[in-house]
C-alpha cells in the first residue's frame, strides 16, 4: 500500500545498473523487478518443501511492497498468513515455528520495525544454538524485511540497520542490490541452517528491472561479487549503494582517468574478507560507503579489517563515505546520502593523497 | 469472521436501536441548549457509565462543528498536496473520525495531556497549531509545527506529546506521562490512544499492567475504525472487544461517531481517573473514509458499500449538523457561513504550506543532542561543517 505509487524522479539518487554477466544457471530469462524475484524465491521454498510458512503483516494479501502476491491462493492460508501487528510475536513466532521444524520465512514490514523485534533476534534467534550447547537451534528462520532510503521515508521508514545485526554472533546478515543477486540470495538464505536477516532495499521494489533465471538457483552466502574490475580504487557497497558506485566508476574513468574495482558485499555478517582484501591488495586505496550513519557504520568494520590486513599495501587510508550521524533526515535526504558526488570527490581525494 | 455485508446488517441494526431525544430549551430564535440521547454505552468491570442523556449548549455545538469541520477540511486539502506530490511519502487522514478528537478534546482540561500515533492532523490542529502549521509540515515547511523536520506523523504541541510512526510505542508514553501528573498530585490525565491494529502490540499490555498497579491516571483509548491497514479487526484480534482487553482495566464502549457520546464518555473517564481509581480503557467505534495512507486507495479489503453507508448514515459532521439543525441550536445558514469561513482558512493556509520555504541546510544537525560534547556531527565530505545547534527549548520541560 505504501509501494503503489510510482516513485518520482526527484526521488532516485542513483541510476539502477542492471546485472548484464552471465546469469548463475543457465535456461529461460524473463523481466523481473525486484518484488517479483524476491515473490519467485519464496514461491520456490513453498513449492519445495511442505514445511516452509510465511507471514507477517498483510502478507496474505501480497505484503505492502507486493512480495507475496499470490501466495496464499496457490500455497493455502495455512501456509500464507497474516499476522496481527506485533513485531516481537512475529520473531518468536517464527523462532519456535524454526525450533520445531518449519521453515519459517518472516516478513517485517519495515526494516524500522524490527526494533521492538529485537530481543526476540538478537538474544533468542542468534544464541538458541549457543546457549543450548547444540541441542536446540532455529536455523530454518530467515527474517526478511524492506530497508533503506527510498526518497521521502523520513525517520522510520528508511533506516539501514545492518550493522545493528552484523554485532550479533549467530545470525547471517544479507543485503541484494537487484532481482538476479535478490532471488539467489534469499532461496540461499531460507535454505541455510543459520537464521538470516535478509534486508532488502525497498527502493530497488519496482526500480530494479533485469533478465531474472526462471528456474530456481542460489547464490552462495557470504560471498562477495567484483562487479566491475579495475586497479586503482576499490570501491565497496551493498545494496542500493551499489549502483551509485558502478556509476562512481564510470564517472572516475571518464573524468579522473582512475580505475575503479567495484565489490558488492551481498552478505554483510560473515562478510567476504578475502575478495575485498585480495582487491585492497591490488588497488592499494579503497572506499567503503553505505547509507547508514558512519559511527559504527559496517563501514567501520571492513576499515578496521582491511588496515590489519592490507596495511603494507594502502597507498591511502581507508576512506568511507556514509550517511552522517544524524538521524535519517525528512526534506534533507539528498544531502545526507552518499551520493555519487561525494563519493567521486571521495575518489578525488584518494588517488591525490 | 463477518462478511462485510453482515457487519452491514449489524450496523444498521445499531442504527435502529439508536434513539434520538431532543429537548428544547428555546429563546429568541435560537436555542440557548439542547439535549440528546446516546447510544448506550457499554461498560466492563464498570458499575456505573456515562450518563447517556447529554446536553449540549449552542455555543458549545458551533465550536464543535467548526471543529470537526476544519479537521475534515485539513484532510481533503492534505490529500490533494499528496496527489498534487507536494506532500510526499506518508498521509494518513482522519476524514470520518472527527468526533473521537473534537469529543475527548472537549472533555479535556487544558493541561491534561494526549498522545496518539499517525493520524494526528486533527489532533494538531486541536491542540492548538493553527491548520498552516499542520500543512506545511505535510509540505515539509518551515511553517510547520516542527518546522517541517518530522513530517507526516510527526506533530506536536504543548500537552501534545505527538505523531508517532512506530505503531504502538506511544501507548507506554502515556503511561509514564500520566504518572508524572499522579506523582505530581496535580489531577491531569493523558490520554493515549492507538488503533484497533496497534491494540495487539504487546507493550500495550505490558502498561495496562503497570497502569493498573500503580493506579495511574491514564486512558487508554483505542480509536476502532474497523481496520489496520488491509486487515480488518477481526483478522488480527481474538477479541475485538477492545474496552475489555485490559482485563483488570475498566472499560467503556463509546460510539465514536457521536461527537457528545465521546465528550460524555471521556468527561467520566477523566472524572474517573482523577478520583483515584487509576486507569480505564475507551474504545471509540469508528471509521475511516480513506485508505490506510494515501497511496492505499483503500477499497481492496473492504467495499465501497461499506464506506457509503457510514458516509450516508453515520457520518459524524452531518449527523451532528442534523442534530444541530433540528434542535434549532444553530440555523443552516449559519453553519454554512461557518463553512465558508473554515474553507477560507484552510485554502489561505493550504496555498501558504506550498509556498513557504524549506529550513535552511544548518538544521540537519540541530536538535540531536541538548548537549553535544563535540562541535561538529561526525560525518565524512559534507559540502559544509555539520555543527551541532539547538534551535530553541523544548515545551514539555519549560
Ligand atoms: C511497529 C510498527 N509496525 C508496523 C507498522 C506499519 N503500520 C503502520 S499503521 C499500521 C496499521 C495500524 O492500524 P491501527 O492501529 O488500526 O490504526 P489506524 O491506521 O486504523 O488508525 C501498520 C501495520 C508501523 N508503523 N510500526
Ligand atoms: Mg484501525
Amino acid at each position: 500500500m505504501f509501494a503503489r505509487h510510482a516513485v518520482s524522479a526527484r526521488a532516485i539518487h542513483f541510476v539502477y545498473q542492471p546485472d548484464t554477466a552471465k546469469p548463475p544457471v543457465s535456461g529461460e530469462t524473463s523481466k523481473q523487478n525486484m518484488f517479483m524475484a524476491i515473490n519467485s524465491a519464496i514461491h520456490s521454498a513453498l513449492e519445495k518443501d511442505d514445511s516452509a510458512i510465511i507471514f507477517g503483516e498483510d502478507v496474505a494479501f501480497g505484503g505492502v511492497f507486493r512480495c507475496t502476491l499470490g501466495l496464499k491462493d496457490k500455497f493455502g492460508a495455512d501456509r500464507v498468513f497474516n499476522t496481527p501487528l506485533c513485531e516481537q510475536g512475529i520473531a518468536g513466532f517464527g523462532i519456535g515455528a524454526a525450533a520445531a521444524g518449519a521453515t519459517a520465512i518472516a516478513e517485517m514490514q519495515f526494516a524500522d520495525y524490527m526494533f521492538p523485534a529485537f530481543d526476540q533476534i538478537v538474544n533468542e534467534a542468534a544464541k538458541y544454538r549457543y546457549r543450548s550447547g547444540g541441542l536446540f537451534e532455529c536455523g530454518k528462520l530467515t527474517i526478511r524485511s524492506p530497508c533503506s532510503a527510498v526518497g521521502h521515508g523520513a525517520v522510520y521508514h528508511s533506516q539501514s540497520p545492518e550493522a545493528y545485526f552484523a554485532h550479533t554472533p549467530g545470525l547471517k546478515v544479507v543485503v541484494p542490490r537487484g532481482p538476479i543477486a535478490a532471488k539467489g540470495l534469499l532461496l540461499s538464505c531460507i535454505r541455510d541452517p543459520d537464521p538470516c536477516i535478509f534486508l532488502e532495499p525497498k527502493v530497488l521494489y519496482r526500480t530494479a528491472e533485469e533478465m531474472v533465471p526462471k528456474t530456481e538457483y542460489t547464490i552462495p552466502l557470504g560471498k562477495a561479487q567484483v562487479l566491475a574490475p579495475g586497479n586503482q580504487v576499490t570501491l565497496i557497497g551493498w545494496g542500493t549503494q551499489v549502483h551509485v558506485l558502478l556509476e562512481v566508476a564510470k564517472m572516475a574513468k571518464e573524468q579522473l582517468k582512475v580505475s575503479c574495482e567495484v565489490i558488492d558485499l551481498q552478505t554483510i555478517l560473515p562478510w567476504d574478507k578475502d575478495t575485498v582484501c585480495q582487491s585492497v591488495k591490488k588497488t592499494g586505496r579503497v572506499i567503503v560507503a553505505h547509507e547508514a550513519p558512519l559511527t559504527c557504520g559496517f563501514g567501520a568494520e571492513l576499515a578496521a579489517t582491511i588496515q590489519q590486513e592490507c596495511f603494507l599495501n594502502l597507498e591511502a587510508p581507508v576512506t568511507r563515505v556514509t550517511g552522517f550521524d544524524t538521524p535519517f533526515p525528512h526534506i534533507f535526504e539528498p544531502f545526507y546520502l552518499p551520493t555519487k558526488w561525494r563519493c567521486l570527490e571521495a575518489v578525488k581525494k584518494i588517488v591525490n593523497f | 469472521m463477518m462478511s462485510p455485508t453482515a457487519r452491514l446488517v449489524v450496523r444498521r441494526l445499531n442504527q435502529r436501536n439508536q434513539a434520538l431525544a431532543p429537548f428544547f430549551t428555546s429563546t429568541k430564535s435560537f436555542a440557548t441548549e439542547a439535549s440528546f440521547e446516546t447510544r448506550p454505552f457499554k461498560l466492563h468491570k464498570l458499575e456505573e457509565g456515562p450518563k447517556t442523556s447529554v446536553t449540549v449548549t449552542r455555543d458549545e455545538a458551533l465550536k464543535y462543528y467548526k471543529q470537526m469541520l476544519t479537521i475534515r477540511r485539513i484532510e481533503t486539502a492534505s490529500g490533494n498536496l499528496y496527489k498534487e506530490k507536494i506532500i510526499r511519502g506518508f498521509c494518513h487522514l482522519y476524514s470520518g473520525q472527527e468526533a473521537c478528537a473534537v469529543g475527548m478534546k472537549a472533555a479535556m482540561k487544558p493541561a491534561d495531556a494526549i498522545i496518539s500515533a499517525y493520524r494526528i492532523h486533527g489532533w494538531t490542529y486541536l491542540m492548538g497549531v493553527p491548520p498552516l502549521g499542520v500543512l506545511a509540515e505535510l509540505t515539509g515547511r518551515k511553517s510547520g509545527c516542527a518546522r517541517g523536520k518530522g513530517g507526516s506523523m510527526h506533530m506536536y504541541a504543548p500537552h501534545f506529546f505527538g505523531g508517532n510512526g512506530i505503531v504502538g510505542a506511544q501507548v507506554p508514553l502515556g503511561v509514564g506521562v500520566a504518572f508524572a501528573s499522579k506523582y505530581r498530585g496535580d489531577d491531569n490525565v493523558c490520554f493515549a490512544l492507538y488503533g484497533d491494529g496497534a491494540a495487539n502490540q504487546g507493550q500495550i499490555f505490558e502498561v495496562y499492567n503497570m497502569a493498573k498497579l500503580w493506579n495511574v491516571p491514564c486512558i487508554f483509548v483505542c480509536e476502532n475504525n474497523g481496520y489496520g491497514m488491509g486487515t480488518s479487526a477481526e483478522r488480527a484480534a481474538a477479541s475485538t472487544t477492545y474496552y475489555t482487553r485490559g482485563d483488570y482495566v475498566p472499560g467503556i464502549w463509546v460510539d465514536g461517531m457521536d461527537i457528545l457520546a465521546v465528550r460524555e464518555a471521556s468527561r467520566f473517564a477523566i472524572e474517573y481517573c482523577t478520583s483515584g481509581k487509576g486507569p480505564l480503557v475507551m474504545e471509540t467505534a469508528t471509521y475511516r473514509y480513506s485508505g490506510h495512507s494515501m497511496s492505499d486507495p483503500g477499497t481492496s479489503y473492504r467495499t465501497r458499500d461499506e464506506i457509503q453507508e457510514v458516509r450516508q448514515n453515520r457520518d459524524p459532521i452531518a449527523s451532528f449538523k442534523e442534530k444541530i439543525i433540528s434542535t434549532d441550536l444553530a440555523s443552516a445558514d449559519e453553519l454554512k457561513a461557518i463553512d465558508a469561513e473554515v474553507k477560507k482558512e484552510v485554502d489561505e493556509a493550504t496555498r501558504k504550506a506550498k509556498s513557504d520555504s524549506e529550513i535552511p541546510m544548518e538544521e540537519l544537525p540541530a536538535d540531536i543532542y541538548a548537549a553535544p560534547l563535540e562541535e561538529e556531527v561526525r560525518n565524512v565530505a559534507p559540502w559544509e561543517p555539520l555543527r551541532h545547534k539547538r534551535i530553541g527549548s523544548a515545551v514539555n520541560l519549560n
